[in-house]
């Protein structure tokens, strides 16, 4: 027996007043990574098995240390906003759903620490 | 996790099959979808052969047909029999539309019928609607004014404005777009869906409503919104031809005007 109102679920919670940003983040990480992942293509087939010390060098340039940081940056950005979508879209159960989000995050972050981390230590040997 | 078989119980089992009668030249199979819940059994899909030169022209006719030589036992709501009601909603050959406006010679071989998708089965075609009009409830889907109601006159709009609700007000909330959505499917619970949606925006964009920032404020959040991910699943299927996946773009730009980039 439902003795609930209909009206009752659907107004459920209420709104949580936020979603604009992370919408907003997919949009333009999804942008920055046009030019971005086209640079990068670009630099690995041309040094694609070139010594270390020539690889050293590119990246001992600011402008190609900074350009790998935002490639860096905003493709985990991008790619835990997405995954944030698809979990909510598809996991519905509460408690995995919270280990799954705070998982992709922590992946996310670390990838991140860890890509800039390397970027500045190539950059400034 | 998202459900992508069918429970036992939904699980349908080949029905009966009524032939036509030996006079008929011109034949067509209808098959509908029948489930009882009286009876315990799981749906089954019966069927049904139509002689179409004893038969109105529009899908609705034969189902029509149907119950009234046939199979009194047929359950489908209808009313207006002319697309402006939205009682006659179902799927049709795969497609969610009006049964009262799908012609039956625009259809290549069998006519295959069955609720809108995704929503509690009341009985064979007949759906249960109570979550999805009580969403649009949710949106308090009237003029919302601050300002004092003129005393000798209504509230007036020009014509440039009136037109910002062309495409909107021909809603009639069949629930055809809603239930052809995935996002809605596997959300519904809290999702809006696109028929509910367009309807708050056609509230938002009136001239005479006075109450946008406390819709948007309503509207903003990650599930009410923004499960829709522009699947355009609800432009395709619009019977009347609106574009609900637009009206929801038109939301977010909103969201993204007020508090800026």
């Amino acid at each position: 027996m439902k003795m609930r109102h209909p009206l009752a679920h659907a107004r459920g919670l209420g709104s949580a007043k936020s979603g604009t940003s992370h919408w907003w983040g997919q949009r333009v990480t999804a942008l920055l990574l046009i030019p971005l992942v086209i640079w990068m293509l670009y630099v690995i087939i041309v040094y694609a098995g070139q010594p270390f010390q020539v690889i050293q060098t590119f990246f001992g340039h600011t402008i190609n240390s900074i350009l790998a940081i935002l490639l860096i940056l905003s493709m985990l950005r991008h790619a835990q906003l997405g995954m944030q979508v698809v979990i909510e879209d598809y996991v519905h159960s509460q408690p995995l759903e919270t280990i799954l989000q705070l998982l992709v995050k922590l992946f996310a972050f670390a990838g991140a620490v860890t890509g800039v981390l390397a970027v500045i230590r190539l950059a400034l040997q | 996790m998202a459900e992508l078989s069918l429970p036992e119980n939904s699980k349908i089992s080949k029905g009966q099959h009524y032939p036509a009668p030996e006079s008929a030249a011109r034949i067509k199979t209808v098959k509908v979808y029948r489930w009882d819940p009286d009876t315990g059994e799981n749906p089954r899909v019966d069927s049904f052969d139509i002689d179409l030169d004893n038969c109105g022209p529009m899908v609705l006719d034969a189902i029509i047909k149907i119950k009234n030589e046939i199979d009194q036992s047929l359950t489908f709501r209808r009313s207006c029999r002319e697309g402006i009601c939205g009682s006659c909603a179902m799927n049709i050959n795969g497609t969610n539309t009006l049964a009262c406006t799908s012609a039956i010679r625009d259809i290549s071989g069998d006519i295959k019928i069955y609720p809108l998708p995704h929503l509690s089965v009341v009985k064979d075609l007949v759906p249960d609607m109570a979550h999805f009009y009580a969403q649009y409830a949710s949106i308090k889907p009237w003029l919302r004014t601050q300002s004092p109601t003129p005393a000798d006159k209504e509230r007036l709009q020009s014509v440039a404005a009136r037109k910002h609700l062309d495409g909107l007000y021909e809603c009639i909330l069949c629930a055809c777009c809603s239930t052809s959505c995935p996002s809605y499917w596997w959300n519904g619970d809290r999702y809006l869906g696109p028929a509910v949606l367009l309807q708050a925006y056609r509230w938002i964009i009136d001239s005479r409503d006075e109450d946008a920032g406390t819709r948007l404020d309503e509207l903003e959040d990650p599930f009410k919104l923004y499960r829709c991910h522009t699947i355009m699943n609800c432009t395709n299927t619009c019977p009347k031809h609106l574009n609900p996946a637009k009206a929801i773009a038109e939301i977010k730009k909103l969201l993204l005007t007020r508090r800026g980039v």
